[in-house]
């Protein structure tokens, strides 16, 4: 299905703008999540859309060109996965997953038909008599995915499905997630705060910030061409590199940069991985922190640029703290953004 | 157990407050099997009084019974969708509405009982009709289905529960009763249960509004007690009893089992 949002906007009670006007295309089959920090209007713009909330007048929600504005949730045939599941305590699994084609007054075969389906697809086969209360939170999200599936909605909607479980566990079933979400076939939205969570799942993610989309695109283009420093920051955990531009020099207190271009008038930014330790860099710095993580090391750096810098080593020999070290970042791995207006 | 003095101690003072409880209680109840209450048990037992206590205030009975259960009815049709109401739509009208419905807790039951002659006692079809105590009984039993029902709201995510089943094409109709309803039987079972226990118990406001042809079992009480030999008005004792200690028994086990979830 094709979602067209039109001029969505929400003002609350209270005259709080938690969502300006937006504009937003989903196509057919796509997933594409709602990328932000909270209150930055994501989950209001869900709500919307599934119709739990009326956007401001003059809003306008096309599902496949049907006109759904003022349609109640009841009647959009959309899937709804809660943050906390929302699952009923009065049913067993399989109540709560036959609850929608019960709704939709569906005989009882092909119910039982589509249920068998859903539960398989799902891997619930061992759970269906259970009452709720028994499940794991990693079950409990897998039957909230399959009622919400199991009416076949136009449009899956998903609010923080896995903000609900331990980190542990998030990893393992974000990617099991992903895979479902594909298998169903389906147009889906997911809201989420986790950029990893994000970029692990959506085929295209908009970056939200103050009740505005900031940014839409693939997890790679956001990544390697964000358009605002809040993009850079929030996806990628881009670094200010505070200092003086002149043309397409960058002056830092611990050294002078090239960049990839003249940008006076705009703020350089540089990811953990792209700061190299270098015996012959430009940038001199001091180390004040490392942290082993595995894989590579996390060395925090001071003297470079005007706030820290963390950078990744993946060497065996981290230096220590208190040595003073050598960086090179490659002109082409500086990203030059325009300024905030916002402090994000 | 026993090991310490204070807990010595602690026992003999419960056991001593149960004594203090139940001995007036047993003897009331076994005067009411005894032929002769002044010559003692040893006159011999008998069901006698307690056949009498049948024969003349079985209307009695089936009157309590009758109002209870349609107390009952009524409050579940006002009190369950008004908690719902309240639970679902949180601030300070709901809690200003919920004071309101409260009222008649704090107002004594004659002062209720007094404004309900004054409004309706001059319509004489409703003032002899059992319906206008079933009034009282009502809006005195009223808040405790609510609070219980709402206690029980309150503890779960109505809300969100509701935008699941309507994300899933219920309409409100269905959502009340197939979401609500059964997430919230255990405060409406508890509260249920106290409703019916307070109505067949309640004597204050029922006593204000009764007439000779309205007597319910408390009031019938009353009555045998002031009027019947001491030994019909035990047996009336024993029989108030076997009505209302099962329903009080049900009552507490209801409300724990309510109080559990709300926890």
């Amino acid at each position: 299905m094709t979602l067209t949002l039109r001029n969505i906007a929400k003002t609350f009670a209270g005259g709080t703008r938690a969502l300006l006007p937006t504009d937003l295309e989903i196509n057919k089959g796509e997933i594409v999540s709602l990328l932000g920090p909270s209150g930055c209007g994501k989950s209001t713009l869900l709500r919307i859309i599934a119709g739990l909330e009326t956007a401001d007048p003059g809003a306008a929600i096309h599902f496949d060109g049907e006109d759904v504005t003022a349609q109640p949730v009841e009647s959009r045939k959309v899937g709804m996965v809660f943050q906390s599941y929302a699952l009923f305590p009065n049913m067993s699994v399989r109540g709560n997953i036959a609850y929608g084609l019960k709704m939709q007054k569906l005989p009882k075969s092909e119910i039982k038909a589509r249920l068998d389906e859903v539960i398989t697809l799902c891997q619930l086969e061992k759970y269906v008599s259970q009452p709720i209360a028994s499940l794991s939170g990693g079950q409990r999200q897998r039957v909230a995915l399959a009622r919400a599936f199991a009416p076949r909605p136009r449009l899956l909607l998903l609010d923080e499905p896995l903000s609900a479980l331990d980190a542990a566990l998030r990893t393992q079933l974000r990617d099991e997630l992903a895979q479902l979400l594909r298998n169903f076939g389906i147009t889906a939205i997911f809201v989420t705060h986790d950029q990893n969570e994000a970029m692990a799942i959506a085929d295209r993610v908009a970056v939200m910030s103050h009740g505005k989309v900031a940014q839409i695109g693939t997890p790679e283009a956001l990544y390697r061409n964000p358009d605002t420093a809040f993009v850079a920051r929030f996806v990628g955990d881009a670094q200010p590199l505070v200092g003086q531009i002149e043309g397409n020099m960058l002056y830092l207190e611990g050294g002078t940069l090239p960049l990839p271009r003249a940008a006076e008038g705009h703020q350089a930014f540089v990811r953990a991985e792209d700061i190299r330790l270098e015996p012959q860099g430009p940038l001199c710095a001091r180390v004040e922190a490392v942290t082993f993580l595995g894989a590579h090391y996390r060395i925090a750096l001071t003297g470079a640029a005007k706030e820290t810098l963390f950078a990744l080593y993946g060497g065996l020999n981290a230096p220590n703290p208190g040595d003073t070290v050598r960086l090179a970042i490659a002109p082409q791995s500086i990203l030059t953004l325009p300024a905030d207006k916002e402090a994000a | 157990m026993l090991k310490s003095p204070t807990k010595l101690l602690q026992l003999i003072v419960t056991l001593a407050a149960c004594a203090f409880l139940f001995v007036p209680t047993l003897q009331s109840v076994l005067a009411g099997v005894t032929a002769n209450y002044f010559r003692g048990v040893s006159s011999g037992l008998t069901l006698k009084w307690v056949g009498q206590v049948w024969e003349l205030y079985a209307g009695s009975i089936f009157l309590s019974i009758q109002i209870a259960l349609a107390c009952l009815a009524a409050t579940l049709i006002i009190g369950v969708p008004a908690a719902y109401a309240l639970a679902r739509n949180p601030g300070r009208i709901s809690r200003v509405l919920e004071e309101f419905i409260s009222l008649p807790l704090a107002v004594p039951g004659l002062a209720l009982a007094l404004a309900l002659l004054q409004l309706y006692g001059t319509n004489h079809g409703f003032r002899t009709h059992w319906s206008f105590v079933l009034v009282g009984h009502v809006l005195y039993t009223l808040p405790f289905m609510v609070r219980s029902v709402m206690s029980v709201l309150a503890a779960i995510d109505l809300k969100t529960l509701e935008e699941g089943a309507a994300s899933l094409g219920a309409s409100p109709q269905r959502r009340f009763f197939d979401i609500v309803v059964p997430n919230a039987l255990p405060g409406i079972l508890a509260g249920a249960l106290t409703v019916v226990t307070l109505s067949i118990g309640e004597f204050n406001l029922t006593w204000m509004l009764h007439t000779p042809h309205l007597k319910t079992l408390p009031v019938g009480l009353a009555d045998s007690y002031a009027s019947m030999r001491l030994e019909v008005a035990s047996a009336y004792t024993l029989v108030f009893f076997v009505m209302i200690v099962p329903l009080l028994l049900a009552m507490q086990w209801a409300s724990a089992r309510a109080q559990r979830i709300t926890q």
